[in-house]
């Protein structure tokens, strides 16, 4: 049993048209289905990536495991116990194991508050008292998160570069000791040159502080360099998941296959397979019957293929694809 | 030779200081040819575009040797001949965000032919022809030339601004981070209709391509250039440019950047930040956060020159280019230079 | 709050005042008055009510200014020096209570309001639209009916209405905080919804605040004014409006300039002052005017 177990996941928004639409043409209130029917389980110790584009879900993924949005549907189990049914009291502890880090480094951190009482929010809020105890916690985890804690406690988020930035994110994030980290797409907002220690710093950390990470992003290239195993998610459903290095060598979806050779590649002499799919990405809205990517797919042939939504089976040892054709 | 720079500056007067945003920049782009600029943020990438363009303040001063288009020196034309005469008609520009280029509430159509309109001679009609057939080049059905931009997604809206700048058949666009922000299936199909583009035109295009991403200038350019703090570090044909880089900085980069075909390559990253772009500061830019700085780096101001036919980089020290090739793949090579910082 | 950190967010609000001349100006203006009100009795040189009488020994009625008093005497024959400094303490207390505790009930309505968001914020906001249409004069008007006329009356009957535009405005910016990746952030690291409206999203819509506190001063002032011009106020506590209210039943008006000049010019004065320190937290509040 792993640390995370998410079965049959669902979030589903409606939009109401206008009263006339309503009223005139009798029109049902539109559903997005942001994340519709998503099951994985995470290993205690892994960094599990989840790949994407916009509209996939990945995101409302993270909200739905952080409590930060409720289910439609399905569950969420950390350490065997279902999330939905905290109370107060179980909810803050589960906030304390349960930890994300958001993109942003230039919106994620309160503009009026310093170094210092950002990182020391979390345990403010929840209640450790101590002002020696909250020191001393604040400035191992800065230092944790290469920052120095006499250079840095007393700056504010405007003097701070965004490698910095994101390094206090990841200090406020690690303050509690989460044993789940949620890293929504943590370098997309920072400069090449930093990305790598950002990378470094996540990985390392991970690994001293023995802590699981879920590492969600649309780069496949930072995925395939640090995460262990690969969740490829379309609309709102889950495509293949496996190790990163199967699914990276050997994407057996086509959508997977479609994403891996769309990828550049930083070498100019390297010749670039093209993807062979058509029509635009379309919004999780009021999906049609059977697989999601059908309408796109360039071997969606079978005749389930546009009836029957494809099970998550495991194609190959430890490789689980949503497909019709496996 | 189609856009000839040679020392290209742009200095603004800020209330801290002198911005020396672009400071002493040289390349040039031939005819039919993909020109990369590479750098991240702060490098003044921006800038230079917007200097090509006279999107800067009047208040910016802007002075180089030779800033010419087909021979024509371009700082010595008016505002009003440069509008009439270069803008959109030879050099065209696809800006960053594109997104956010388009006039929410008027239908996309309408926007380019009054592009069209503005700077040619072609009646309404003949305008409102050429947009669809530009949307037909892009891939767009030309019934969405009635489309309001709010109802195109982000790639659609880019590929709508990539015909806009095609309108009046330049020969030179620039595009500002034309893929950024944009989904990995998205912008391959961009850069894939770019190449298509400029295979069938009849009037030959190139383009200036500036972005930070790596992989794209590396699929899509002929030359690259990798621009640091205001200055060009390094230029050269792309397999060049990759295969022997010259530059520090050139080679921090090749490690920063994961790809998907070496999942286990070991990414370092270079320490520090960029320096402030006010002020004087003698030698070369990257001197403090370069592993292989010597005490002259600070002092010595790196001339532009040619290291090898056709490739040009900014250092005092590509003698010694072998052992930094070399050393540049050892993580602990840059960690040295963590304590300069 | 460490002292240095007080001291510390002192000298950056006055310094946000002082950065331009208006602000410098409405504050010393405002502490002008402040300190007048403050030492009222020791800088009155007669009692508001005493009827005086000239050198000569005949009382001083309807006397323009001399040396004698300095600005001039009232129908009664009072020293309007003396009304107007003992009025100054009446209105910056009415001023003062009032605009605060309106703000206090604005600003906690709009941020309830703006975070919380629906059921709660369609019935405030509903409470506020109902608010809007109620006007000032007919509610002092039967507040006064009802209880007789006090001090603080005026207070209530002002804290009532001047509260709904503050609450209005920082509904809006709360609701425009609230979506930012920060608020999520402190969800997320555990802080309760009481934490976060007044630790996280609070400060950062101060200066709009203060900008909003500044008005509601400035316009319980004016509606202080305007009752007692209308003779609604305590007639125990004389205030600028009220020395109005007096002028204008005496039917002097047209004749005694100086017993109407004083007071008008005192609460344009007052009321501007207010206004230029609001100016200077707008730039705060809303960056973008900085540029000319």
């Amino acid at each position: 049993m792993g640390i995370l177990e998410v079965e049959k996941l669902r979030k589903h928004f409606y939009l109401n048209p206008g009263f006339l639409s309503r009223v005139v043409s009798k029109k049902k209130p539109s559903v997005i289905k942001a994340v519709d029917g998503v099951s994985f389980g995470i290993e205690a110790g892994e960094i599990l990536g989840i790949a994407g584009e916009s509209g996939c879900g990945k995101s409302t993924t993270c909200s739905l495991i952080t409590k930060l949005l409720e289910p439609t549907a399905g569950a969420i189990r950390y350490k065997g116990q279902d999330i939905s049914q905290l109370g107060k009291k179980d909810l803050k502890a589960y906030r304390q194991q349960v930890q994300i880090i958001f993109q942003d480094p230039y919106e994620s951190l309160n503009p009026r508050f310093t170094t210092f009482d950002l990182v020391a929010e979390p345990l403010r809020a929840m209640g450790i008292a101590g002002k020696r105890e909250i020191q001393e916690k604040v400035f191992s985890t800065l230092e944790l998160a290469g920052l120095k804690p006499e250079e840095y406690q007393n700056r504010y988020p405007h003097q701070l570069s965004g490698g910095e930035r994101q390094r206090v994110g990841i200090a406020s994030a690690l303050v509690l000791g989460p044993e789940l980290v949620i890293a929504d797409e943590p370098v997309s907002m920072l400069d090449v040159s930093i990305r790598a220690g950002i990378l470094d710093l996540i990985r390392d950390l991970s690994v001293r502080l023995r802590f699981t990470c879920i590492f969600v992003s649309h780069d496949l290239s930072i995925l395939s360099n640090i995460s262990e195993r690969l969740m490829i998610m379309y609309l709102g459903k889950v495509m293949e998941l496996g190790t990163t290095r199967d699914v990276i060598a050997e994407p057996l979806h086509p959508y997977a296959q479609a994403l891996i050779s769309a990828v550049p590649i930083p070498d100019p002499s390297y010749k670039r397979p093209r993807p062979n799919i058509k029509g635009e990405v379309s919004q999780p809205i009021d999906p049609p019957p059977g697989c999601r990517f059908h309408s796109r797919c360039p071997q969606g042939i079978m005749e389930e293929c546009g009836t029957v939504d494809p099970p998550l089976n495991e194609a190959k040892p430890g490789h689980f694809v949503a497909c019709h054709l496996y | 030779m189609l856009l000839d720079i040679n020392n290209l500056k742009a200095h603004y007067q800020t209330e801290t200081g002198m911005v020396k945003a672009v400071d002493g920049v040289s390349f040039s782009i031939g005819e039919d040819e993909v020109f990369g600029l590479a750098g991240e943020s702060g490098c003044g990438k921006s800038t230079l575009i917007r200097t090509l363009m006279r999107l800067i303040p009047d208040s910016a001063r802007v002075s180089a040797d030779r800033l010419a288009f087909r021979g024509q020196d371009l700082l010595a034309m008016s505002d009003k001949q440069y509008r009439e005469k270069i803008l959109w008609t030879e050099i065209s520009l696809v800006p960053q965000s594109a997104m956010n280029s388009l006039n929410p509430v008027h239908r996309v159509g309408d926007q380019i032919v009054e592009a069209i309109l503005a700077h040619s001679k072609m009646s309404r009609r003949e305008a409102a022809e050429r947009a669809v057939s530009l949307f037909e080049g892009v891939g767009l059905q030309s019934g969405l030339t009635r489309s309001y931009p709010h109802e195109f997604s982000g790639g659609m809206r880019q590929r709508a601004m990539i015909a806009m700048s095609l309108a009046l058949d330049p020969s030179l666009i620039v595009m500002d981070e034309p893929t950024t922000g944009l989904d990995v299936l998205v912008q391959e199909r961009i850069l894939r209709k770019l190449a298509e583009i400029r295979k069938q035109v009849k009037k030959p295009k190139s383009i200036l391509l500036i972005t930070h991403d790596i992989s794209v200038i590396a699929e899509m350019s002929n030359r690259i250039g990798i621009m640091y703090a205001g200055r060009l570090m390094e230029s050269a044909p792309s397999l060049e440019l990759f295969n022997a880089p010259f530059h520090p900085y050139t080679l921090g980069l090749k490690n920063a950047f994961p790809s998907i075909k070496a999942p286990d390559r070991q990414l370092i990253s270079i320490p520090g930040s960029p320096p402030n772009l006010i002020g004087d500061i003698p030698g070369c830019m990257f001197a403090k956060r370069c592993p292989f700085a010597i005490s002259d780096c600070s002092h010595v101001f790196p001339e532009f020159k040619e290291v090898a036919p056709g490739h040009f980089a900014a250092c005092i020290r590509t003698d010694h280019v072998d052992e930094f090739r070399q050393q540049a793949g050892d993580k602990r090579t840059w960690e040295s230079s963590k304590s300069k910082n | 709050m460490i002292p240095g950190r007080v001291h510390e967010i002192l000298v950056s609000h006055v310094r946000i005042i002082t950065r331009h001349k208006f602000g410098t100006f409405g504050a010393l203006i405002l502490v002008f008055f402040g300190l007048v009100a403050l030492f009222a009795p020791l800088l009155a040189p007669h009692d508001a009510w005493e009827t005086l009488k000239t050198a000569e020994g005949r009382v001083a009625i309807l006397k323009p200014p001399s040396s004698e008093f300095p600005l001039g005497t009232t129908m009664m024959g009072r020293d309007i020096l003396s009304q107007m400094i003992y009025s100054t303490r009446t209105t910056v207390v009415i001023g003062l209570t009032a605009g605060l505790i309106s703000i206090l009930i604005g600003a906690n309505i709009g941020l309830l309001s703006g975070y919380y968001g629906g059921k709660l914020d369609e019935s405030l906001m509903r409470f506020t639209d109902i608010i809007y249409g109620m006007p000032f004069v007919p509610f002092l008007i039967v507040l006064i009916a009802l209880f007789g006329r006090s001090l603080w009356f005026v207070i209530i009957a002002i804290c009532c209405i001047v509260w709904r535009t503050s609450a209005r405005v920082i509904r809006a910016q709360t609701l425009a905080i609230r979506q930012r990746q920060f608020i999520q952030a402190a969800k997320a690291r555990g802080c309760s919804d009481f934490r976060i409206i007044y630790s996280h999203i609070l400060p950062n819509i101060l200066p709009l605040l203060l900008l909003y506190t500044a008005f509601n001063i400035a316009w319980s002032v004016l509606a202080e004014a305007s009752a007692s011009f209308l003779g609604f106020s305590d007639p125990n506590n004389l205030s600028w409006g009220g020395m109005l209210y007096e002028l204008w039943i005496s039917g002097k008006i047209r004749t005694a300039w100086w017993w109407f000049a004083w007071p008008s010019i005192c609460i344009v004065l007052l009321v501007s002052a207010l206004v230029f320190i609001s100016r200077a937290y707008e730039e705060v509040a809303n960056p973008r005017l900085k540029q000319r």
